[in-house]
């Protein structure tokens, strides 16, 4: 966990709106969270709910390849308007993860958009993942369409909802 | 001085022969003296001269076999060679019809000027430039081959390089007087002036060119919006590509003459770009480089492009958009006014910026700013926040590293407008100033174009190396300061 000391705010907090998806796809405490920027590109991390980092879990395995057809690494952007990038909707998959108690977990965009970059240090490293999710351990990079800018958050969760919910759960003690 | 020789004499009289005018005929003769073209009466007495028999000429047999041209006589007496309805439409020229011939005319010159006095620009010089139709080209070559045809016989040489170009006839003819009108001089290059376009068009002819496009294909482009394909360089191309032989044969040799002379078009005037460099200090945190506008909403007052700009728009009367490339470069197109001192109006107008040596500088000058960015190097100053305690010997290894190469992808704060790439860049060396348990001063000398506030947090990982990475902590930048911009352009200016 961030140790606390800080007095200035950081760059997430500089640059970065929180915003958050529970339960993805209904499953429980699958949580994701989406820094948008204040220039409308989204990041795409897990929550710190996300039950991959609970309980001491770790990574087997990170998969980009979602399906026969599409891999995310093979994912490539060209020019300023990032031509090229696979478009995808809210429920379009990113990766699937395996960890080494076999639970797998699938990954989400939760946003519209142009996939920009997925994070291929993890695969290397995928403690990145468990130790730093909300950085260095991200999974992707999406550019929402100009005109969507403000309407692709319709329908997620702000800091202090997604607390109420975590709040709740709390109280009906679902483990997760 | 006009130089007419005895051998121009078989070319003189083929052209004339051709329905063709008298400064065609200079033209190609080869004269190149400008004087030559401007008086049309000297012109005439040297034509008339040289195509009709010479007192001494002792066989007599040179006598012209055409009766004496029309224009000849109309011209003839008259300083200011004026357009007469005695003007039938016979004598346009089939060359350049009828832009070296009416065209030419004092009257022609003060209509010009009177469109630019119009439009109300200052200025101390001027460019001409004229637009002609692409046909004359066809007109031009079929005239050379015709004349090349003569010389050929009489085992001479003319290249059609050596031939004199429309354009320049004309700009010789008319600029004294253009020049006279509006008390300015006409210079021969385009740099800090004013730029008068003459453009002219002939739809008679238009379809002389089609031609061209069933022998030389490949030259001819497909265009968008309908625009003619029969572009000048196009023409021009195909021309050169084109043999002699298959020329003759689509096209007449000489060109057949017209029955309507050219038409001008509107003569428009244009401020060729100025380019305005200089360095510039900014002495607040909260002053952007250039206006902070998200959804239309502005989020930060001010700019330093819009603190240099305003002065200099207003100034300049410029209309137009207003480019800023740089912070220190600014282009301003279509301005009215010649540069003085703006740097104390600028330097007056606000205490969070000071910009020195502004100058007026070439557009070739621009690539050299360009250039600086790749090559160069900055120095910054940098404020610190690390997560972890640190004392002062944790800073000590940073003073060793140099030329460290480090591997930036488009930080996430540009990459909405930068294309998406990885970048390698150098630190060049670093020192510290230890200031306390989680702070300290970075100083820095870097390639010119590194992100240097990535570097320090790492921006999510997508610079490496980063600062988190060599000290092993989390690390933020609070404060960025430019120490230096190591370039020694724009050339310093004493105060």
């Amino acid at each position: 966990m961030e140790d606390s000391e800080k007095k200035a705010p950081s760059v997430i907090d500089r640059y970065f709106t929180r915003w958050y998806r529970t339960d993805l796809k209904g499953k429980s405490c699958e949580d994701h969270c989406i820094l948008q920027h204040s220039n409308r590109i989204c990041v795409i991390t897990l929550a710190e709910s996300h039950p991959i980092l609970q309980n001491g879990r770790k990574i087997k395995n990170i998969n980009y390849q979602i399906s026969d057809g599409c891999s995310r690494l093979k994912n490539k952007v060209s020019g300023k308007s990032k031509r090229g990038g696979q478009f995808l909707t809210e429920f379009a998959p990113l990766c699937r993860i395996t960890c080494t108690d076999e639970q797998e977990y699938t990954i989400f965009s939760c946003i519209r958009g142009r996939l920009l970059e997925v994070n291929e240090d993890i695969l290397n490293k995928p403690d990145l993942l468990l130790e730093k999710p909300s950085t260095e351990g991200y999974i992707a990079v999406i550019l929402p369409k100009f005109e969507e800018s403000k309407s692709v958050t319709e329908g997620l969760l702000t800091r202090e909802q997604y607390e109420e919910v975590l709040t709740k759960r709390n109280q009906q003690e679902e483990p997760c | 001085m006009l130089s007419l020789k005895e051998k121009d004499r078989p070319i003189v009289r083929k052209l004339l022969c051709a329905g063709c005018c008298v400064r065609c005929v200079l033209r190609f003769c080869c004269v190149g003296t400008c004087s030559a073209y401007r008086r049309s009466y000297e012109l005439l007495a040297f034509i008339s001269e040289e195509s009709s028999p010479q007192p001494h000429d002792a066989s007599g047999e040179e006598k012209t076999d055409e009766p004496p041209n029309k224009r000849l006589r109309i011209d003839e007496g008259s300083t200011e060679a004026s357009v007469t309805a005695a003007q039938t439409d016979s004598d346009i020229c089939p060359v350049c019809l009828g832009v070296l011939q009416d065209f030419c005319d004092p009257t022609f010159a003060k209509q010009v000027s009177d469109a630019v006095k119009n439009q109300q620009y200052e200025f101390n010089s001027l460019v001409l430039t004229v637009s002609l139709p692409a046909q004359l080209s066809v007109r031009e070559h079929s005239c050379w081959l015709h004349v090349k045809k003569e010389i050929r016989e009489k085992s001479m040489c003319l290249g059609k390089e050596d031939v004199i170009q429309v354009k320049d006839a004309f700009k010789w003819a008319v600029q004294g007087k253009i020049g006279q009108e509006l008390g300015a001089a006409v210079l021969a290059n385009v740099s800090s002036s004013c730029e008068v376009s003459v453009g002219f068009m002939h739809p008679e002819t238009e379809e002389d060119c089609h031609f061209l496009a069933n022998t030389c294909p490949d030259c001819f482009k497909p265009t968008k919006n309908k625009a003619s394909i029969f572009t000048r360089m196009a023409v021009v191309k195909a021309l050169e590509k084109i043999s002699e032989e298959k020329f003759s044969r689509h096209y007449p040799c000489p060109p057949k003459k017209t029955n309507t002379r050219c038409t001008a078009l509107d003569t428009t005037c244009l401020h060729t770009s100025v380019f305005i460099a200089g360095r510039y200090n900014k002495f607040s945190r909260e002053l952007p480089q250039t206006p902070w506008v998200i959804d239309g909403e502005r989020r930060m007052d001010g700019s330093v492009e819009e603190l240099i700009a305003a002065p200099l728009l207003s100034s300049f009367r410029a209309d137009g958009k207003l480019c800023v490339g740089r912070p220190n470069q600014i282009r301003i197109p279509n301005c009215r006014r010649c540069v003085c001192y703006f740097q104390m109006t600028i330097n007056q107008s606000s205490d969070k910026i000071r910009v020195r040596d502004l100058q007026i500088v070439t557009r070739e000058a621009t690539s050299r700013m360009k250039e600086g960015e790749e090559e160069k190097t900055k120095t910054y100053s940098a404020l610190i926040w690390t997560q972890k305690a640190i004392d002062s010997t944790d800073l000590e290894f940073l003073a060793n590293i140099k030329d460290l190469k480090i591997a930036q992808k488009t930080p996430l704060r540009v990459l909405h407008r930068r294309p998406l790439a990885v970048r390698p860049r150098l630190i060049h060396s670093m020192s510290s100033i230890y200031l306390d348990g989680h702070h300290f001063t970075l100083k820095l000398c870097t390639q010119a174009g590194t992100y240097i506030k990535e570097f320090v947090h790492g921006d999510f990982g997508r610079t490496k190396p980063n600062l988190c990475d060599l000290m092993k902590t989390n690390a933020d930048i609070l404060e960025l300061d430019v120490e230096s911009v190591d370039i020694d352009w724009p050339p310093a200016i004493p105060d």
